[in-house]
C-alpha cells in the first residue's frame, strides 16, 4: 500500500530532482518576527548550562553503570541498567543534536567532544549525520530532500515499532559502519556528504569498529554479556525514549511546506523529559531559529508563542493527535494535521500551490 | 574598477554585531568587531543562500543563522562543516563617521 508514494522519499529518486525544480529545495522559510536586539540575547552562548547538564548526564551514567555492575548476576541490576540505557541510547540523541548545531556550549571544543561521544552512543557517524541534519534543516519534510523523515506516508509501522528497541536503526548503523570501514558511502549519504568530508567518515568508522571489536572480544573472553550491556547494547534496550520524543516532532503534519508551523510540533514536557531531550520539545522554535541554544528555547517560546499554534500540553496530547493521523495516512496519503494558529498570528506562509501540505505529486503520472 | 562605497554610519552597527548593506544588486555584511574595527564580507553564507546579517557575531566569528556554519569575518575563512568555502571579504575604511567598503 502506497509503495509508489514511499519511493518519493528517496534522495536519489525522481522526486528529489522534481523538488529542486519546483523551488522546494533551499527555499525561503517563514520566521516569526523577533527584534534583532532580543534575538541577539537569545542566541548568546554560554558554557554553564551545558556543563551542568553534561556533568549530570555522564555522571549519572557512571553511577548507574557502576551500581548495575555491582548487582550484575541478580535482578537488582535491571532498574539501574534500564535507567543507564535511556541515558545512553535516548538522551544521547539530543546531545548529538545540540552539539551538532554547535549551540550547546560557547566553547567549541566542548561541543565537539560531547558531539563525538553522543554520536558514538546513538550510532550515527558524526560527519555524515551532521550533513544529514543540515539537509533536514534546509528542506524539512520536503519529499526527496529530507533524509530524516521518520513517519512517512504511509508510515512503515513495523519499522517504527521495531525501532523503539533499535531493531532497524542499529543493524543499519552497523551495516553503514562496515561500509565506511572499507571506504564507501551509501548512495543517499553520497548525496549530502561532500567529497572533502568523506575521509573523516571512514576514519571514525575504523575507530568505532575497533571499539566494538574490543567489546565483543571482552564479552567472549569473560563469558559475560556485561561488556555489551555497557557499550553498544543500550542503543537497543535504551532507545525507546528517543522515538517517544522524536515522533512528536513532525509525524502526521504537512509535507512540502515552507512554514515550520505547518510541519513541526512544540510539546510541553516535564523537567525530567526536558533534561533527557535537551528542550527539543520546543521544536517549532528550534527549526525557526536554530541559533538559539537549547537552554534559551523556553524564553524564545514565550517570545513567539502568539505567532504559533498553541503548544501541545503533554506528550500524551501529541500522541492523541499523531497516532490517529498516522493511521489515517495509511489509507489517505493526502491527509495531514493542519492546526489553527493563535489569534492575531501571521497567516501560514504558503507561497504557491506546491506548498500544499498534502504534497500532491510533482511529477505527472 | 574598484571603488569606495559608503555603506553605513559607524554608529549603525553595534559593537560585536553585523548589518546588511546592498549595492548594485549585491548583498554585503558589514561587521563591527568588539574592539571597534570594521570589516565587510559577502552578504550570503557560502553554503546556502542565507543572509549572514541575521546571524550571531562572537568575537571575530560570524555564525550563519540557518545551519550554524562559522566564518572568521576578518579573513573570510570557513571554520568547518557545513561551511567549506571561504567568504569573499572587502577592504573597509572609516572617514568622518562613515564606513566605506571597496567593491569592484
Amino acid at each position: 500500500m502506497g509503495r509508489e508514494r514511499l519511493e518519493r522519499y528517496s534522495l536519489v529518486g525522481p522526486d528529489s530532482r522534481a523538488a529542486v525544480d519546483a523551488g522546494l529545495a533551499s527555499a525561503d522559510w517563514y520566521r516569526s518576527a523577533v527584534p534583532r536586539k532580543r534575538m541577539k540575547e537569545l542566541m548568546r552562548r554560554s558554557d554553564g548550562p551545558a556543563v551542568r547538564d553534561t556533568t549530570l548526564w555522564l555522571g549519572l551514567m557512571v553511577v548507574l553503570a557502576g551500581v548495575g555492575t555491582l548487582f550484575w548476576g541478580s535482578w537488582w541490576c535491571v532498574p539501574f541498567f534500564a535507567a543507564y540505557g535511556v541515558l545512553y541510547g535516548s538522551a544521547s540523541d539530543s546531545r548529538w543534536h545540540e552539539c551538532g548545531h554547535g549551540t550547546a556550549f560557547r566553547t567549541r571544543w566542548m561541543d565537539e567532544v560531547v558531539y563525538q561521544i553522543a554520536s558514538f552512543m546513538v550510532m550515527r557517524d558524526p560527519t555524515a549525520s551532521r550533513w544529514s541534519h543540515t539537509r533536514h534543516h534546509t528542506d524539512t519534510l520536503v519529499l526527496g530532500r529530507d533524509p530524516e523523515i521518520q513517519a512517512m506516508r504511509p508510515a512503515r509501522l513495523a519499522k517504527l515499532l521495531a525501532n523503539f528497541v533499535g531493531l532497524v536503526d542499529v543493524p543499519v548503523a552497523m551495516r553503514l559502519m562496515v561500509l565506511h570501514v572499507v571506504g564507501r558511502l551509501s548512495a543517499e549519504e553520497a548525496d549530502y556528504v561532500p567529497e572533502t568530508e568523506r575521509p573523516k567518515v571512514f576514519r571514525t568508522a575504523r575507530i568505532w569498529f575497533a571499539i566494538y571489536a574490543v567489546v565483543i572480544a571482552s564479552a567472549i573472553v569473560s563469558g559475560s554479556w556485561l561488556p555489551v550491556v555497557l557499550v553498544g547494547g543500550p542503543a537497543l534496550y535504551g532507545r525507546y525514549m528517543l522515538y517517544v520524543y522524536g515522533l512528536t516532532q513532525h509525524s502526521g503534519l504537512g509535507e512540502n511546506v515552507l512554514d515550520h508551523r505547518l510541519n513541526t510540533r512544540t510539546v510541553r514536557m516535564n523537567v525530567i523529559n526536558r533534561f533527557l531531550y535537551s528542550n527539543m520539545n520546543y521544536h517549532v522554535e528550534h527549526h525557526m531559529f536554530p541559533m538559539v541554544p537549547y537552554h534559551r528555547l523556553p524564553e524564545l517560546h514565550e517570545e513567539i508563542k502568539g505567532d504559533l499554534a498553541p503548544a501541545y500540553p503533554s506528550i500524551w496530547a501529541a500522541y492523541r493527535e499523531l497516532v490517529p493521523a498516522v493511521l489515517r495516512q495509511l489509507k489517505d496519503q493526502s491527509y495531514y494535521v493542519r492546526r489553527e494558529l493563535a489569534p492575531g498570528a501571521t497567516p501560514f506562509h504558503e507561497p504557491s500551490a506546491v506548498n500544499d501540505g498534502r504534497a500532491l505529486p510533482l511529477i505527472p503520472a | 574598477m574598484p571603488q569606495w562605497i559608503p555603506a553605513c554610519a559607524t554608529d549603525d552597527v553595534d559593537p560585536e554585531d553585523v548589518i546588511p548593506f546592498d549595492h548594485a544588486g549585491e548583498s554585503y555584511a558589514v561587521y563591527r568587531s568588539p574592539d571597534d574595527v570594521y570589516y565587510a564580507t559577502a552578504g550570503h553564507c557560502s553554503h546556502e543562500r542565507e543572509l549572514l546579517c541575521d546571524g550571531l557575531v562572537m568575537g571575530g566569528v560570524i555564525e550563519c543563522p540557518k545551519h550554524n556554519g562559522r566564518f572568521d569575518y576578518t579573513s573570510g575563512k570557513a571554520m568547518g562543516a557545513p561551511v567549506l568555502v571561504d567568504l569573499r571579504t572587502y577592504p573597509t575604511k572609516v572617514e568622518d563617521g562613515t564606513v566605506y567598503i571597496e567593491v569592484s
